[in-house]
Parts: structure tokens; sequence; C-alpha cells
């Protein structure tokens, strides 16, 4: 048993976007990585839209373009307000995203994380599938010096251990490092994947190539939650999903799944599903309490990186690249520490939140701490009545019907102060930018 | 076989795709049927084999023949008569101690002496379990092409067999061909193929071979047979009542519910495969593509989708009775008759109104 | 004692889609998983290791990425992991792939140490054919025992196994020598999950890959597409049938539904009350 006598430099739960990054950077430079994931393979329990931001893989990956399985990159965005009938909003298409290196690419998942998982290995990490951490093992002072797992075995060792375990988070909970995530803190997203011929896709929605569309929606779809709906297109298939907060769906008592058929259904949504095949369903967690939920990041002995440490940016729908940038970072502080053969205490390891202010992680997440709770607060307004409002409106507006324009211009006026919102809408409108600074 | 093959071949297999049977392939002819006997009963699938096979020699202008192995004279003759009967012109029969049970070393060398001196064109086994172990073996020992468990067999413009058979998980059908090599085998499950007439009294000759096995040469002793009549193996492919439940029931109580109706019906029960991944029925229950085909006047299906493979194995039946909750279910395609309908509040009303429908039956005659 | 167990790295056909227009495979996405028959397979070789002490090698013949499948049997507890990839393996029937994987297990045998014991599973749920198994055990001159259930007995030093083969109509209580090729059923056994030694061995171990040179194979014309005497055409979707089922409604509770679909049931199949009563008679008496 030669192979337990010597501790890993690092052992990382989890291989998802930020497990990955993390063990790929320190496997690289050398540190004798373990990575253990408790799916089949990497990507098997995970769920994206999924949109790829180049950059933070960039900074690990630099001409990852040329092997991964990416889907399509992205030339349009269509941001969607939706009531039952209709939809306005904003279409933002440039061919200035046709470029060289791309900035924005649709992936799978299930696809992509393999891909991202095999480049571990090839950097030279050990990693473990089908196998889940259990719990963490402690020292006497409590530095947490190695992982337990559910195979049948001894313990096994390593200087520092990085949590890249997603939202649940749950082998820091349950060795007491962090809380239970709040339900009002976390969104719940169902998705489907809908499979079309290439050519379908492409003549649905005007792309060439491997052009792809990316449509984020919000409003009644949501029936009064806090949450957004999606549409992203992929080579030969389109991801389409839904999510609320959790609290809000215990309120309301509307499952994600009803959620989802109805959005399907939304006349604006269901002829760009049309004639398709349904061939995957899955339901995921998003962390979405922004700056202020985020868990204390290092200790004696470990770090959390990723989802695990509410690194998202719900408001730009950002998750996998700050995972893969806190993964990278909170390496980069281990090789630092390895190479300097000093100890991976808590005051070392808080090296790591240092580097992380200086990026656009924390910069971002700090610029909109305020807004989670204000969609939450106001989610009647956000989420039914504005959309709503914004929809007759434009009804009333390009109807063309006898009615002079003057008396339309009143009748929408009427209408947003027989609701009385026209006040409240302004005022959230200016909270909202305020959130936003 | 060959289901990795692309239907285009690759620029190095072009020349295959073109027949260009070599000159000692010539003299093979006729069809055969290698009957399948076991303790002196002749596996059914032998009969069904030869009325497809009646038609592929018609259409070729060749004999039919049938292969019959074993230990017991008799036997073997009424096999032999029984083969006539079912459509074969001639028999070859082999008779020898050693062949008293099924064993793979004694049917392979026996079968394949008796194809290398006769030399039959084509070469039809029962996908059963004898069947199998037995088209392997013999056809890599001839080194020809072997495709299994057919559901369709024909002979094409230039007179080659093309044999059909489920690929990718019974997804889609594949057409395969031994072009150049003979003789050209296949293997087809019970009850794909219909049963033929059977026509009493018709003749055939009878051409005796002598196989001439040693039974110390042989490795493998069978040291005793347990028959399944003494255990409750199912019937399931050649009952003529079979009904079966699917997930949709819910629960492994409620397919009770399709036992109490096949009880009264005398049916055979089944369900589809995930019924046996949880344990509700045992592996010999299930029906489809990797489990049993059936082919019985009436199925009635409760709480099954209709998977492909699932439909594979049932699409045989003369009538297809489907109950289930979803009017979109793809089993609706194939059934030929349907309800929408929870199956476990209809079944005890099916089994109560079938039991009153056959006791007014009973009265009246 | 050495035994070898072949697997097959397969699509899992379960998630496999056929493009309601062009009538082509859609493969994206579709996981490969270990042939689910070839674990029973494996099971059974890991309790024969357990009992007696062997060291298990696990073959295969497929793609570089079979690799991972391989790797997955380590973590079970297999001892060692021979990947057979070449390009001119591409399109073998199962005659080619049995000529392949019979040179294959020459190599292994010289290797390291003649096989007493060959296993592979029942049969793959990509080709279903069931033929492989047996191709090698003729190849090789193994006494062939196919659809095993149980292995009774081993008598390592009489080099004698006694099996129960499921046969047509009942089962087989068999006695044959080594070596033995066997191809085992299904529900035999339950897959074991590998201890965290396992896995990490797994994690390390190199994957011992050969390609058709190196375990001698010399006439290529024997391998892939052109060793291949079947040669596939045409591969289509099944035709769906002309005519839907004739759906039957009734106007009332459950017992109307059920008195509609006996009804329905004769009609259809006129008949089948004769035989109903034949078949379900004695019950009424
Ligand atoms: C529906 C949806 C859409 C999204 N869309 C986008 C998008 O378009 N763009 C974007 O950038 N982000 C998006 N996100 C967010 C993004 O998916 C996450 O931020 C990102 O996956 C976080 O990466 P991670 O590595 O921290 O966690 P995860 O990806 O969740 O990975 C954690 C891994 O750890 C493993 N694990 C957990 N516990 C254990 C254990 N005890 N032992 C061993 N292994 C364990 C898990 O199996 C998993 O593989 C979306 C999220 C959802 C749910
Ligand atoms: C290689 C391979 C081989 C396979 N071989 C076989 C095989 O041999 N045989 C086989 O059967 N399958 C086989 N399968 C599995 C097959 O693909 C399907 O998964 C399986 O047949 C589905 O079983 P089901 O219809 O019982 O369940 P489901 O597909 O879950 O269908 C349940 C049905 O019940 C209906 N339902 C729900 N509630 C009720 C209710 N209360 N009353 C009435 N209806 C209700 C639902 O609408 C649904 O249509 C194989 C798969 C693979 C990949
Ligand atoms: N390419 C392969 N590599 C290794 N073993 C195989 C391969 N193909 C088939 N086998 C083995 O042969 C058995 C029967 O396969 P098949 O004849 O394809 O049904 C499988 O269960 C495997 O054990």
């Amino acid at each position: 048993m030669g192979q337990f006598d010597k501790p890993f430099d690092a052992i990382v739960v989890g291989a998802g976007p930020s497990g990955n990054a993390a063990a790929y950077v320190m496997a690289r430079e050398g540190l004798n990585v373990l990575q253990i994931e408790r799916g089949e393979y990497s990507g098997s329990k995970n769920v994206q839209g999924a949109i790829l931001y180049s950059d933070a893989l960039e900074k690990i990956i630099p001409d990852f373009r040329e092997e991964a399985p990416l889907e399509r990159h992205v030339i349009e965005q269509r941001m969607w307000m939706m009531d039952d009938a209709s939809h306005s909003g904003m279409h933002y298409r440039s061919n200035d995203f046709n470029e060289e290196k791309p900035n924005r690419y649709t992936i799978l998942r299930a696809q992509f994380d393999k891909w991202f998982s095999s480049k571990v290995k090839e950097a030279g990490a050990l990693v473990l599938y089908e196998t889940t951490v259990t719990e963490l093992v402690k020292d006497l002072s409590g530095k947490v010096i190695g992982v337990r797992t559910d195979r049948q075995g001894a313990p096994i060792m390593a200087n520092v251990v990085i949590l890249a375990e997603g939202v649940n988070g749950l082998v820091g909970q349950r060795s007491g490092l962090r809380p239970e995530v709040g339900a009002d803190t976390v969104a719940l997203a169902v998705k489907e994947m809908h499979f079309l011929p290439r050519e379908t896709i492409e003549a649905r929605f005007n792309l060439k190539g491997n052009e792809g569309v990316v449509i984020e929606a919000m409003g009644t779809i949501t029936k009064g939650m806090t949450g957004t709906g999606f549409l992203y297109t992929n080579e030969e298939s389109i991801s389409v999903g839904i999510g609320c907060i959790v609290s809000d769906f215990a309120t309301s008592g509307v499952t994600p799944n009803e959620l989802l058929e109805a959005f399907k259904a939304h006349p604006s949504i269901k002829p760009l599903l049309e004639g398709s095949e349904v061939k995957e369903y899955a339901a995921h967690l998003i962390p979405e309490g922004g700056y202020k939920a985020i868990p204390q990041l290092t200790g004696a002995g470990w770090v959390v990186v990723g989802d695990a440490g509410q690194f998202v940016n719900a408001v730009h729908r950002e998750g996998s690249n700050l995972a893969m940038t806190t993964g990278r970072v909170a390496a980069e502080t281990v090789i630092a520490l390895t190479r300097k053969r000093e100890e991976m205490s808590a005051a070392n390891l808080a090296d790591y939140e240092k580097r992380l202010g200086e990026t656009f992680v924390m910069k971002d997440l700090k610029k909109y701490k305020g807004i989670p709770e204000l969609l939450h607060r106001k989610k009647g307004a956000f989420f039914g009545a504005y959309p709503q409002l914004v929809s007759q409106a434009m009804q009333t507006w390009f109807r063309v019907d006898g009615v002079d324009k003057v008396s339309k211009e009143k009748a929408i006026y009427s209408n947003f102060r027989k609701t009385r919102t026209l006040r409240g809408m302004m005022g959230d409108a200016f909270r909202l930018v305020m959130a936003w600074r | 076989m060959a289901e990795d093959k692309k239907p285009a071949p690759a620029a190095g297999g072009r020349a295959q795709t073109k027949k260009e049977l070599p000159e000692h392939f010539k003299a093979y002819k006729h069809v055969w049927v290698a009957v399948e006997i076991e303790h002196g009963q002749v596996h059914p699938v032998s009969f069904e084999l030869l009325g497809e096979g009646r038609k592929l020699a018609d259409k070729r202008g060749v004999e039919l023949a049938a292969v019959v192995m074993g230990d017991d004279r008799e036997s073997l003759e009424a096999a032999a008569r029984a083969a006539f009967e079912y459509g074969a012109d001639c028999a070859y029969l082999a008779c020898d101690p050693a062949l008293k049970h099924y064993r793979n070393e004694a049917a392979t060398r026996v079968l394949t002496d008796i194809v290398n001196t006769y030399k039959p064109e084509i070469l039809l086994l029962g996908a059963t379990n004898l069947g199998r172990d037995l088209a392997g073996s013999v056809a890599t020992t001839l080194q020809t092409g072997l495709t299994a468990d057919c559901t369709e067999l024909a002979i094409d413009e230039e007179g080659s067999l093309a044999a059909t058979r489920p690929t990718f998980g019974g997804s889609l059908l594949c057409t395969i061909f031994t072009l150049n090599f003979r003789p050209q085998m296949a293997t087809v499950r019970p009850r794909v193929l219909a049963m033929p007439e059977r026509e009493e009294g018709r003749q055939g000759r009878i051409v005796e071979v002598t196989p001439g096995l040693v039974e110390d040469d042989i490795v493998t002793k069978v040291l005793d047979f347990i028959a399944d009549r003494d255990s409750d193996q199912a019937q399931l492919p050649y009952a003529d009542i079979v009904v079966a439940g699917g997930l949709g029931l819910g629960s492994v109580e409620n397919f009770q519910l399709v036992k109490d109706l096949a009880e009264v019906l005398g049916a055979e029960y089944g369900g589809s495969r995930p019924l046996v991944q949880k344990g509700w029925i045992t592996s010999d229950r299930q029906i489809g593509q990797t489990g049993k085909t059936i082919r019985p006047k009436l199925y009635i299906a409760a709480g099954i989708s209709g998977a492909i493979q699932h439909r594979v194995g049932v699409e045989g039946a003369d009538v297809i009775v489907a109950i289930n909750t979803d009017p979109d279910a793809p089993i609706f395609a194939f059934a030929h008759l349907g309800i929408v309908a929870d199956a476990v509040t209809l079944l005890p009303a099916l089994t109560a109104a079938f039991a009153a429908r056959l006791r007014v039956n009973r009265l009246a005659s | 004692m050495h035994i070898v167990v072949c697997i097959k790295q397969v699509p899992d056909s379960a998630q496999i889609r056929v493009h309601p227009v062009t009538n082509t495979i859609m493969r994206q996405g579709v996981p490969t998983i270990i042939n689910p028959y070839d674990l029973f397979a494996l099971e059974e070789a890991l309790r024969l290791k357990d009992k007696f002490g062997a060291t298990v090698t696990v073959l295969t013949m497929g793609p570089p990425t079979a690799a991972d499948s391989l790797r997955k049997t380590l973590t079970f507890g297999a001892d060692r992991a021979v990947l057979l990839t070449d390009r001119y393996f591409a399109g073998s029937d199962t005659l080619a792939t049995s000529y392949a994987l019979s040179m294959a297990l020459g190599k292994i045998a010289e290797e390291f140490g003649k096989p007493e014991i060959i296993f592979t599973g029942k049969q793959t749920i990509d080709g279903d054919t069931a033929q492989v198994g047996p191709g090698i055990a003729k190849r090789l001159g193994y006494n062939q025992l196919t659809y095993i259930a149980r292995i009774s007995e081993v008598d390592l030093d009489a080099a004698t196994i006694r099996v129960e083969r499921r046969a047509e109509g009942g089962v087989q209580d068999l006695v044959s020598s080594f070596p033995v090729l066997i191809t085992m059923l299904e529900a035999s056994n339950e897959m074991r999950r590998g201890t965290i030694e396992n896995a990490l061995g797994a994690a390390r171990a190199e994957v011992v890959t050969w390609n058709a040179e190196a375990v001698g194979i010399e006439d290529l014309t024997k391998c892939g597409l052109r060793g291949s005497p079947t040669i596939v055409k045409k591969v289509f979707a099944p035709t769906a049938r002309a005519e839907k089922a004739e759906i039957v409604e009734a106007e009332g509770g459950v017992d109307a539904k059920a008195a509609a679909l006996v009804e329905a049931i004769f009609a259809k199949a006129p008949g089948i009350e004769g035989d109903l009563l034949e078949l379900a008679g004695e019950h009424y008496v």
C-alpha cells in the first residue's frame, strides 16, 4: 500500500469546470494531484445551458478552440420580456462575432467536461470517477489532511483539499466548514435538450455554419416567481430551460416541470421547437445569492472554488467562467505555497481571496451585490405586472386600427396609471440602476 | 453481425460488395435447415425455418434439405418425416451415440463434415441457445459469413441470400449479404417466422451419413439434464394468448392484475424489460428484442409504451391490444386496438368482463 | 490461474436516435458503456480470483477511446487491461473480430501466460450476435461453454470445471477441461464496486495497447472490412404500419370501457372466443 504513504500535494473534490481548472493548472505545474468525481465521468452529472465564455478558459488552455468540443459560436443575443401571448425585447446580432477567436460558444457540458477532464489526465493528475468524497479527514488541530470516500479502504491524504463540489457543497457542509445553502439564494433550473436537424436550426434562426443564437427571457413565464428562461442553439439540438428561486417554488406550489412545459408551449417559443425530439431532461441548482452569499472560502488545509463558493453572476448568467477562474486562482495559490514549501495554513491560503479580489470575479459580484435581493423582493412587479404592461403598450402602439396616435398614447399612459404602477416602475427602474452601478 | 459497418463500405472493401464467387464455391447448391432436436423433441423453430427455406429453395429452383442429428434412430426418422411434411425434399440423417445430448464439439464436427461433403449454398439454424452455439462454431470453422437473429430472409436479383436483422439496439434494420463465401448462414429466432402448413404424408429421401464420433475424443461431458417441465419456466413464444404489463403499472403489486387477467384467459403473462430489471418478473418472461419473440393470436399490453425493442418482439401477433393513459404512446402506432385508460383500474374490470362473457358462453354451449 | 475477459465498449443504444427525416443515426452525445452482458463475465472472473487466486486480464478490440472502458474494469478489480486497436480493424464482422481477438489472445498467452479460462459475454447489445465467443473458442481450440448460468466447481489440479448451462428446454450439468471459453448468462451475478485501492490502481495503470502488427497479424486481408465475409448493403428504419390502432371509446365508467374493449376484441378476432373457451374453460365449469 505504498501509494498511501506519501500524501498528495492536493486533492480536488469534483470534476466540474472549477475542479478541472484547478486540477489541470496544478498538474501541469508538476504537482501530485488527485481528483475525485462521483459521476461516471466528468460532465455526467452536470447541467448547464450552456454558454462557454472563452476568456476564462483561454487563460488556462490558450488554444482550446483547436480541440474542445464546441457547438456554435454566439453571434446573436435576444433578450425577451414575455407575457402570456407575446414577447417584446431586444436583439443584438453582429457579424463582428464571427471573429477568428469567438468570445462565446454554446457547448454540451457532458462532452465539454469530458474533454476538459481528458486534459487534466494528460497533464498528469490521477482522476477517480464513480467515487464520492464522503467526508474530510482532520488532524487534532482541525486542519484538513485528507478525504474519505464511499469506497472501501483507507482515507487518502493530501496537503490541501480543494472543494469544487458544486452548489450543494455537501462535503464542506458536513464537515462544518460552512452553512447549508439557503432556499432563497439558490435557483432550481430545469432544462431539456431538443434534437433538430442542423439545417432546420439554421433555417429557423437564420444562421449559417457554426453561428448560434441565445435567447434569454423573463416575464410572466415564471408565474410571478424570480427567475428566467433560456433557449440556446447547439449544433444539432436546442437547449431550452427555465429556473426560479427555490423558495419561490415552495411558496407558489408550481412545479419546475409545469413551468418548463408552459414555457415550451408559449406561442413565441413553440414554433422554434416544432418537430424536435426531446433527448434529455435535467434539473440542477444555481447559486444566485451573489456577493452576500459567499461563504468562508479558505481554512487550514482547504479552499472552496466554483459554485460551492456561490461564484455565479446571476444577472449575466455567468457561472462556468467564474468557476474556472476561481479554480485557476486557487491552483496558483497552492502552487506558490508548495514551491515555497509553505504550510497550507488558514493564514497562507487566505492569499487566494486576495488574489481573487483582483479579478473580475469579485469585482463583478460586488457590483451587482444588491440585485438578487431587489429582484426577489419585487418579484411580483418584475416578473408579472411590468412585462404585461410593456406588452400591452406595444400592442396598442403597433396595432393599426383607425385610432389616432395621440389617443393611443393616452390609452397607454392611463393603463399604466390605472394599475398605479408607473411610479412603482420608475422607482424600481431607479433602484435597479442604482444596484447595477 | 457486421453492425459496425457503414452502409457504404470504405474504398478498401468495395471489391467485395460485388459477387465474384470463387470457382470452388460454384458447386454449392440447395437450401438447408439444421433441425434442432433435444431429448427426442424437434424445436418448432426448425419447422418455421423449413417453411421459409421452402420459399427460398423454390425461388432458387433448388432442393430443401433438413439435417437431423442425434443418437436415437427412431426419433431421427420421425424428425425427418416431419421435415418432409413441412417441405423438405431430403434429410441428412446422422445417428451416433455421442450425439445423445447436444454438445458443441460433437455437433460442430458432424455438421461441418456434412456441409463440406454435400455443399449447401444456404444453411439456416434457429437462433436458440443451441442454434447460436452451433452456428458460431460452424461458421468459424468454415470461414464463412453468418447473420444472426434475422427477421426476414429473401433472395435478391442475383440469387444471393438477403438477410435482414435489427441493428443498433433494434432502432434500425440492416440487410446483410455473404456474397463471396459459401454457405451463406443465418439464424432466425423462434416465432419470428410463421409456422407453415403441414402436408401430411409428404415424402422425401433420407441420406445416411456416418459421423464416426469417438466419445473419448469429446472433452465435455453431460452429467445431468434438468428439464424445464420440472420447473415453472414460462412458455411465452408458443402461447396463444399473452397478457403483459409495463412500467405504467406503477408497482409490483399492480402487476398481479396482469396475472389475474392471464389466469382468466388461460394466457401466459410477461412484461417489458424494465420489469425484469426491477425484479417484478423473471427474465424468461421478458418480451422483446432481448427477451422472447411472441406470436400469439391475442396480445394485451397494459402500461407498455411500445419502444422499438419491445415492438419487434410482438409484431407477429394477430391482434395487439394496447392499454395506455397516453394517447400519443408509440404502442398505438402498431397496436390493432387501443384504449386510453388507466390500466390499474381497467384491468380488474376487463378481467371481470371477460369472466362474465365466458361464463355466458359456457352456459350457452 | 490466468483468466481473460473479453469486453466490448458499445454505444448505450437506449440513447441512440434515428433522424426522423434522413433516417440516419444521430450519434450526438450518445454515451458509451461496457456491454452489460460482459460485466456478468467479469464479475464471475473476479469471483474465481477471490476464491482461487488468479490474474484477470481484460481484453477489448476497439477504438482508442475504449481504453476508458478498460480502465473501468480495473476499478472493479481486474489486474491488467489490453487494448487491441488499429484502423485496419474498422468494419470487422464477427469472423474478422474473432480472428483479431484470437491473435491478441495468442500474444497474451505468450507475454503473460496461457489463460485457462476465457470469458465473453453472452452477446453484445450493438451486435447482438453471440458469435464472437464461439468464434474465438473455435480458433483457439478451447472447449466452448455457452449460456452458463453458474460455475459450480473448479478443480485446479485436475484442470476441470463443472457448470450449469442454459439449454433449450432445460439446464445441462456439464463438466469440461481447461482451457475453456465461457459465455456467461445475464443475471448470474452482480458487478462489484471495487475498493479505493482498485480505483487508485486503475487511475495509475497503463493500458497495454497493441496494433495488428504487435499481435503478429501479417495477413491484413483477414481484418476489418476486407476480412469480413458479410456485407451490410442497406441500413434503414423500420416502416411504420399504415393504419394506427382503432381506439375504443365508451361512455360511462370503467366497466363500460372494459365491456366495450371485450366486444372490440371479439369483433377484431372472431376466432378468439372459441380458443378462449378452450383455454380458459376449466375455470368456469
Ligand atoms: C440550467 C443551468 C444553466 C447554466 N448556464 C450557464 C451558462 O450558460 N454559462 C455559464 O457560464 N454558466 C452557466 N451555469 C452555471 C454553471 O453551470 C456553474 O456555475 C458551473 O457548472 C460551476 O462549476 P463547478 O465546477 O463549481 O460545479 P459543478 O459543475 O456543479 O461541478 C461539481 C462537480 O463535483 C462533483 N461532486 C459533488 N460532490 C462530490 C463529492 N462529494 N465527491 C466527488 N465529486 C463530487 C459533481 O458530480 C460535479 O461533477 C448554468 C447552470 C445551470 C444549472
Ligand atoms: C439494447 C436494448 C434492448 C432492449 N430490449 C428490450 C426488450 O427485449 N423488451 C422490452 O420490453 N424492452 C427492451 N428494451 C427497453 C426499451 O427500450 C424500453 O425502455 C422499454 O420497453 C420500456 O418499457 P415500458 O414500456 O414498460 O416503460 P415506459 O417506456 O416507461 O412506458 C410506460 C408506459 O405506461 C404508460 N402508463 C403510465 N401510467 C399508466 C397507467 N396507469 N395505465 C396505463 N398506462 C400507463 C405510459 O404512458 C407509458 O407509455 C431494450 C432496450 C435496449 C437499449
Ligand atoms: N470488439 C470486441 N472486443 C472484445 N470482445 C468482444 C468484441 N466484440 C465482441 N466481444 C465479446 O464477444 C461477446 C459476444 O459478442 P457478439 O458476438 O458481438 O454478440 C461479447 O459479449 C464480448 O465479450
